[in-house]
């Protein structure tokens, strides 16, 4: 492989951390950075050289994201850390070189003045030396340099040098206060040639002049003299400026020591405040978990007058007003379903007895004069519709009273199916509909209430034979690994657009100018929806203006399932296609 | 000889209209009006039968069915307006044989009365041994006694029907609306939680264990059998 593995900077991130619904998504700037680091780091992960090296890291850096996308506390630390880094560090370096150019500044002021007044005095000294070749005149020369070093205090060096071979007595590398010192490292070969040229100036060297490495000030001129005329002679001051330094130097630790602390200190303080905030937050999300689970009587501690407390306080009042409108709701429902029961009972036993009387006046009516046997005929009729009607109320009441209970035990679908097209076959052949059953030949094992599966079946099939205008019906019964299907297919005059979710409301009718031949209540398939919603299945409807229509149930297989499709369609495959789901709307329940 | 059948309901019209129909069809009623006195009627009347209202002053209709069952098996029919699972498994467990819901007709109470006085035609001599060899249960069918391990069980006559259809064809699933037909008389389907809270009660009486039953086995999906050695 030649291309180099990625540091762990640019590490990639090749799975998205899965959505969370819930967010309320104000991107922070911080998400937004990570959000480009991350689409920075798919682009790497791209790069195939790349992918073993991010494949290994990726499991670190999925950790690192999670716990950072969790912890407010972690994020607010860090960027306080680095905000606080960054402005620390930006005053602290300003300080530090300011002071230290002040300070420095001073001490050139100093040399320069204590150097100018050296050079004036080398030059009127220089110039009356009576004889620049008498041999005394090292000795002249050096205790000139003693003058001009003030005797030697600070540690200043003074130093001559002579580029005139016609002074033969004088050493070529120059003359130095105090003595025997070795200046090659000092004085620069820039700042000679300047000299030489005739300027005078500074610059600031580290130099070894035998007691260690140390700062210099190193001043340079050049000492025009009468006397000297055609040689010159150079004149350096060497001032040490350890002292400068190394205060700068104290000054730069310091403020580093002082900005790291700093620092540290704001993390520590945003850490503290940020638990102090996020935790009460943090109590607030575990009690309201709590009651979301059923604790209704789950409370917030209220601690003082703050914020906070303000929090709790209001959490608590929601709670409370919460638990009062469930325990109300509650009541209501409880009420309800008395209600719906006490009045089942005292409706149902009078019918009872109106009943049996009706019974057993229609069996007498061969007995009766003329209109008192059609009496009796109206009557029995009538007390079926009613009973029928009442059945229904009742039953969608008990929905509505959330007091449905589904019963469900395994159940051979196919039996429940072809039960079903048995005991409306008569129905079928008085109108000249054939019933046909597609169903598998094995047992069809689901988890259902069969009784409310029998029901809703009675109701599709039973509608489709009143609708199927003569022609054939067809029950189709299809399943896969999760779900199970039975779609009732009719040809009669189908519905019309929209109807397919109208079907499903209480007494609602196709054509209300229509004869009731065939009665029903109009609940029948609002029950049948209601039916199937308590299995978590779905009741879809599918109709085209003539083409008929059908009706397609879909359960889970196992009770409590959640479906994700049907393993049949609900557009029927002999309908002509431009007419798909254009036209066909879903109701789910 | 007429069977007799004792009317527990508090409704007056409806008892009423229930006396007029039970006579016209052959049967002698005796009538009672409030679960107190439920108890001292059904000792007093010796029905073959009893129709019992679920809703009752005074006693529970569950409670005067449970105070019956354990003195006597004489079939039960209870008449309830309510037809939801908790009310209906309820009744059954405290031991009615078969119910009737409000509003019902004439022939439908008189074909459910029949059905549960339909018994004891069978005079055949014939003993029936299901179960696993070291749990064995033995019917005799005349006699109308089950012992398990030599020690008699109590049965009711719809559990004795129950057992004795399972057990003549050991072996062979038979489905809840086959049971429904053949024990209770159903022409057509009607509740299987009969089925299934008979053979709850059953298992209960003559299993050793009711939760992992090894005489009356459950089929997934089907139904039950019974098992064999």
């Amino acid at each position: 492989m030649t291309t180099p593995t990625p540091t762990p900077t640019e590490l990639p991130r090749p799975r998205e951390a899965e959505p969370s619904g819930q967010r309320v998504a104000v991107p922070a700037p911080t998400e937004r950075a990570a959000a480009a680091v991350k689409r920075f780091v798919k682009r790497a992960a791209k790069v195939p050289a790349l992918r073993p090296a991010a494949r290994k890291l990726a499991p670190g850096v999925r950790q690192v994201h999670r716990i950072w996308r969790r912890s407010l506390q972690l994020r607010m630390v860090t960027i306080t850390l680095l905000c606080s880094s960054a402005l620390v560090g930006g005053f602290g370096y300003l300080i530090a070189s300011s002071s230290t150019d002040s300070l420095l500044l001073a001490a050139q002021e100093d040399a320069e003045r204590q150097f100018l007044i050296g050079r004036t005095k080398a030059i009127e000294q220089m110039s009356a030396i009576p004889n620049p070749e008498s041999p005394t005149i090292e000795n002249e020369i050096t205790s000139v340099l003693g003058t001009l070093a003030g005797q030697g205090q600070n540690g200043l060096v003074v130093a001559m040098r002579f580029e005139n071979e016609k002074v033969a007595t004088l050493p070529r590398a120059g003359l130095f206060w105090p003595n025997d010192l070795d200046l090659s490292q000092a004085i620069t070969a820039d700042m000679q040639n300047m000299v030489l040229d005739g300027g005078w100036g500074h610059e600031y060297v580290d130099a070894d002049l035998g007691e260690g490495v140390h700062t210099y000030l190193v001043y340079g001129t050049p000492v025009p003299t009468q006397k000297w005329a055609g040689s010159s002679v150079e004149l350096y001051y060497l001032f040490p400026v350890d002292t400068e330094v190394k205060v700068a130097g104290d000054i730069r630790s310091t403020i580093t020591f002082v900005g790291v602390a700093l620092v540290l200190l704001l993390g520590m303080v945003t850490a503290l405040v940020t638990r102090a905030t996020v935790s009460p937050v943090r109590v607030a999300a575990r009690t309201a978990q709590r009651l979301s689970a059923g604790l209704l009587d789950q409370r917030m501690v209220v601690k003082g007058e703050d914020e906070m407390a303000l929090l709790a306080d209001a959490f608590n009042q929601m709670a409370a007003n919460l638990q009062r409108q469930i325990v109300r709701l509650e009541e209501m429902s409880r009420l309800q379903r008395r209600f719906t029961s006490d009045v089942s009972h005292e409706l149902r036993t009078p019918l009872t007895t109106v009943r049996m009387a009706a019974d057993l006046l229609y069996s007498e009516r061969d007995t009766f004069d003329p209109a008192s046997a059609r009496s009796a005929e109206l009557l029995q009729a009538e007390l079926d519709r009613f009973e029928e009607l009442l059945t229904d109320l009742l039953e969608i009441s008990r929905f509505d009273a959330g007091f449905a209970m589904l019963d469900a035990e395994p159940t051979d679908l196919v039996t429940v199916v072809r039960r079903v097209t048995e005991r409306l076959e008569p129905v079928a052949e008085r109108v000249g509909v054939q019933l046909e059953l597609v169903a598998p030949d094995p047992p069809v094992i689901a988890e259902i209430d069969p009784r409310r599966v029998e029901r809703i079946l009675r109701n599709l099939v039973g509608n489709a034979v009143d609708h199927g205008e003569g022609r054939p019906v067809t029950v189709t019964l299809a399943l896969d690994s999760r779900a199970v299907a039975i779609t009732v297919r009719d040809h009669g005059v189908g519905l019309k657009p929209g109807e397919e979710k109208l079907v499903f409301n209480r007494f609602w009718r196709a054509d209300p100018s229509r004869a009731r031949q065939t009665g029903g209540t109009g609940l029948g398939l609002s029950i049948s929806m209601e039916d199937a919603r308590l299995h978590g299945g779905w009741l879809e409807a599918w109709g085209s203006p003539g083409g008929g229509a059908q009706f397609r149930l879909t359960l889970p297989v196992r009770a409590g399932g959640r479906l994700a499709g049907s393993p049949l369609p609900l557009v029927p495959a002999d309908h002509p296609a431009p007419q798909l789901r254009g036209e066909s709307a879903q109701v789910r329940a | 000889m007429r069977a007799r059948v004792l009317v527990v309901d508090d409704d007056p019209a409806l008892a009423e209209m229930l006396g007029i129909v039970l006579r016209s069809e052959g049967f002698v009623p005796a009538f009672v009006a409030d679960g107190e006195r439920a108890l001292a009627a059904f000792r007093e009347a010796r029905p073959d039968v009893v129709l019992l209202d679920l809703m009752l002053p005074g006693m529970s209709g569950l409670d005067v069915c449970r105070a019956i069952r354990a003195e006597s098996g004489v079939p039960i029919v209870m008449l309830t307006a309510k037809s939801d699972t908790v009310d209906v498994v309820l009744g059954l467990e405290s031991g009615a044989d078969d119910y009737v819901v409000k509003p019902f007709k004439p022939k439908e109470l008189v074909a459910r009365v029949r059905a549960r006085l339909r018994r004891g035609e069978d005079v055949t001599p014939e003993l029936l041994t299901i179960g696993p060899p070291d749990n064995q249960i033995i019917i005799d069918v005349p006699a109308h006694t089950v012992t398990r391990n030599g020690a008699e069980v109590k049965l009711t006559p719809l559990e004795f029907d129950l057992l004795v259809a399972l057990a003549r064809k050991p072996r062979q699933v038979f489905t809840r609306e086959v049971l429904l037909e053949q024990v209770w008389g159903y022409r057509h389907s009607a509740d299987t939680r009969l089925v299934n809270v008979h053979v709850q009660r059953l298992r209960a009486k003559i299993e050793p264990d009711p939760e992992r039953p090894e005489i009356i086995l459950t089929v997934r999906g089907v139904g039950y059998k019974a098992g064999t050695s």
